[in-house]
């Protein structure tokens, strides 16, 4: 999964101000002018110091970045579609504004995708789920993502069963019209999921659950832990507004 | 004797569609006993095991638990006292870790903190699984979850522990570390079970369901070696077994 075990102090934050911090840095990256090619190159220095701090290998952290390409091509394909003023680069016509687009996704959007993999190559999933209760995320929201992260690979398996299934009685989808099999039984899959849905209700209730999921393993985080998990992101806001003001 | 751990009278109930799962069943457990509930597919026996914790509500008769009726005012008492195991571990293991599982009953009931932490130490160690409190259920052996949610009912303290085919899709060797677990619990089980010899192995007493009627109660070992009644209920002993024999081994 995304989780990369450790027990460095970037581990060992409580989830909720790792969250928080997230969210500040992800807000101050956003804000930053395009023209502040500086403030976007040390808001990059910090997350490779947290990087090194937290003792993640840069291939690591690259490999998890490959979520960002479909991202990226949108942004590679702005400035030749770009409206307004053009410039030539080694014989290209270029739309200014496009080229402009361009760099701030490619900028802003791969700083926030490095910060997100570092949370969440730090933070456990049960611990995000309790981070997100303790910022006052609704209840009903982080239980069902629990149950999603529950259940995902025993659904996910048994799909796959059913495939191993069809093709062993010689069933062979290449083209996509010949995948009705495979839709019928991912709908027969969802009526399966649905009675299973049905047993675990009846397995909470039959263990007292009244419609309230209790939480675990939470604790407040001290000022001092929040001090140091929002650090990174001040620096970062610092950045937003200098670049925002004076050194404009 | 004492009051009963677990007492049913003429409990009887149909589903919506009209058919009727069970029939004037009666049935009881005295403290510390292990008894098998044996049955084919289809007679009822899950259906049962519903009434006992007031998940499902008989249409007539009724469910007490240690003299306790249950009702709907008393339903979350009762489902303190009976500890049910479902049949499929992945139903019954839900939260994202196994200590949070383990912690989710005791918690519905109000435990919380230390004492907490205590219950699922203690649950977890009565069946070999304190070492995977971190661990998420996906990540354990079938025979592990099936011992771990084992532990998420024994976390409340129950009166009772109810299980329901708890050998099914175990290996061999999963099945006997499952009866030692059994074995070393000290608290009156309900074991809905096919497997005979595991039956034999653990519970001295014995009844048999069919077609949502109880048609025998008797010692394990008498019932298993009535021929005509285990052939007329569609229980079958494996190739040459001898549940005599077993006994005095």
């Amino acid at each position: 999964m995304l989780y990369r075990h450790g027990t460095t102090p970037v581990h060992r934050l409580p989830p909720q101000v790792k969250i928080v911090a997230l969210l500040v840095f992800v807000l101050s990256v956003v804000v930053m002018p395009r023209e502040a090619f500086w403030a976007y190159a040390l808001a990059g220095c910090l997350l490779v110091g947290v990087m090194i701090l937290a003792e993640l290998p840069a291939g690591f952290v690259a490999r998890r970045m490959i979520v960002e390409v479909p991202i990226l091509v949108f942004a590679l394909l702005l400035p030749f579609f770009g409206q307004g003023e053009t410039t030539e680069v080694i014989g290209l016509t270029l739309s200014v504004e496009g080229l402009w687009g361009a760099w701030t996704i490619l900028a802003k959007a791969t700083l926030g995708v490095a910060a997100s993999i570092i949370v969440s190559a730090t933070t456990t999933i049960p611990d995000l789920l309790r981070g997100l209760d303790r910022i006052r995320v609704p209840r009903v929201l982080t239980a069902i993502a629990g149950f999603m992260v529950r259940y995902l690979d025993i659904v996910a398996g048994e799909f796959s069963r059913r495939r191993v299934a069809m093709a062993a009685r010689g069933y062979e989808p290449r083209w996509l019209w010949q995948n009705g099999p495979l839709a019928q039984s991912a709908g027969s899959l969802f009526i399966r999921s649905f009675e299973r849905g049905e047993r675990v209700h009846q397995a909470m209730v039959a263990r007292g659950f009244t419609g309230r999921m209790p939480v675990f393993g939470d604790r407040p985080a001290t000022t001092r832990e929040w001090w140091i998990g929002l650090s990174v992101s001040l620096a970062a806001v610092v950045l937003a507004v200098l670049s925002l003001t004076v050194l404009r | 004797m004492s009051e009963p751990s677990l007492e049913v009278v003429d409990l009887s109930f149909a589903y919506p569609d009209g058919r009727q799962a069970l029939r004037n069943v009666d049935l009881h457990v005295h403290h510390g006993e292990r008894v098998a509930l044996l049955g084919p597919n289809g007679a009822g026996k899950t259906t049962l095991l519903l009434h006992l914790n007031g998940i499902l509500r008989p249409a007539s008769g009724e469910v007490r638990v240690a003299g306790l009726v249950v009702s709907d005012d008393s339903a979350l008492e009762v489902r303190r006292r009976v500890g049910l195991v479902f049949q499929d571990p992945d139903d019954q293991l839900f939260m994202p870790t196994v200590g949070e599982d383990v912690a989710f009953g005791p918690a519905n009931f109000g435990v919380e903190g230390e004492e907490l932490e205590a219950r699922v130490a203690e649950a977890l160690s009565a069946v070999s699984m304190l070492e995977a409190r971190e661990r998420a259920p996906h990540h354990l052996s079938y025979g592990e979850r099936r011992r771990v949610a084992i532990a998420t009912v024994l976390a409340m303290r129950p009166e009772i522990l109810v299980l329901d085919e708890p050998t099914s899709n175990l290996d061999p060797a999963s099945r006997r570390e499952l009866i030692d677990v059994l074995r070393g619990l000290p608290i009156t089980q309900l074991i809905v079970t096919h497997d005979l010899p595991f039956a034999l192995e653990l519970c001295a007493r014995a009844l048999v369901i069919d077609d949502g009627v109880i048609v025998a109660e008797d010692t394990t070992v008498e019932i298993l070696t009535d021929e005509l009644l285990m052939k007329t209920h569609r229980l079958e002993l494996p190739y040459r077994f001898d549940p005599r024999q077993q006994l005095s081994s």
